[in-house]
């Protein structure tokens, strides 16, 4: 995100010499230079969203069943963020808005953390504990596992190729400026990349 | 009629859980990722008041589809949520992997049970 700006959260002294210094944060605000991302975000999201929806129409929960539809649109969500995160991070290169518009808009759309939260609810005030319990537990521990799994499988089926090995030779490291989202390799621990950002740039 | 107020709703939300991860996100420095679990949390509250307003008899079904399917269900997401969870496990920050589930599923859940209960306030 070259802002031409400090970096997020660096403070400055301003004012003129012999003034009483304040300290100023510098940010830019977080759509700055964000035109073409926040549209691929949005068109992505009504797309997901979308899909959501037909799938509540073709498979309706029963109002005091199991919400298996809800599970079953957040594991696959899941399951297709892992493999996407692998191709656009490790396996790349990526269009810019690959990321923003798959990850973020599409799989953010058609996955829903507020849905499953509410069947829960639901359930547990029916009462039906047990049930409410297991999705609460259940859909968590299905989604670590679909997007684990994805990872872990799209890595073998699709070996590193040629660009890594360009990456290797002299591309921009992790964290410098001027690289591209959607052209990151990421080590594990870092901050960097997120699949909620399009740019991870800060 | 009703997928255009889901879609509607969905490219409000998508961008709004963009922008609002990019504006927690810069105001700090931790590998917690605060601004997805601000979003998860803040769209379960909106949808447990909208799905209040609705059984109250205060807002209509094509409220909650706008409000409800649309902009919390874009706003609110898993697979962000469950790829920055695993990231954070892979890189060994396991025990922030643990309190970001735990954190996001009694937040979101407690979101839903107050956005409810500020409905009965309001609308009974």
């Amino acid at each position: 995100m070259p802002t031409g700006a400090s970096a997020p959260g660096v403070e400055e002294r301003v004012g003129a010499p012999g003034d009483a210094a304040v300290p100023a944060r510098r940010q830019p605000p977080p759509w700055h230079g964000q035109g073409a991302v926040i549209a691929a975000v949005s068109a992505g999201g009504g797309i997901g969203a979308a899909a959501r929806y037909a799938a509540s129409l073709i498979w309706p929960q029963a109002t005091d069943g199991f919400p298996w539809t809800t599970l079953a649109v957040n594991v696959i969500g899941c399951a297709l963020m892992g493999a996407l995160m692998v191709l656009v991070t490790e396996r790349g290169p990526a269009h810019r808005l690959a990321r923003p518009f798959l990850g973020t808009g599409v799989l953010g759309g058609f996955t829903t953390f507020s849905t499953y939260a509410l069947d829960v609810r639901h359930l547990l005030e029916l009462p039906r504990a047990a049930p409410g319990l297991a999705c609460l537990v259940a859909t968590p521990l299905a989604a670590l596992a679909a997007v684990w799994c994805a990872s872990a499988l799209t890595r073998r089926l699709l070996p590193p190729g040629r660009w890594q090995a360009q990456r290797a030779e002299g591309a921009p490291r992790p964290g410098e400026r001027g690289h591209r989202a959607g052209e990151k390799e990421h080590r594990p621990g870092e901050k960097e990349p997120r699949a909620a950002e399009g740019q991870g740039c800060r | 009629m009703n997928w255009l107020l889901v879609v509607a709703g969905a490219v409000v939300g998508a961008p709004l859980r963009f922008l609002t991860d990019r504006f927690v996100q810069s105001r700090h420095h931790t590998v917690f990722p605060w601004g997805t679990f601000t979003a998860n949390v803040a769209g379960c509250l909106v949808l447990g008041l909208v799905t209040g307003a609705v059984t109250a008899g205060a807002a209509s079904s094509h409220a909650l589809l706008l409000l409800g399917t649309g902009l919390c269900g874009a706003l609110t997401t898993y697979s962000t949520f469950s790829y920055e969870t695993l990231r954070m496990a892979e890189g060994g920050a396991r025990g922030q992997a643990v309190a970001n589930v735990v954190a996001s599923v009694t937040g979101g859940l407690g979101a839903v049970f107050i956005g409810a209960a500020l409905a009965r306030a309001l609308w009974g």
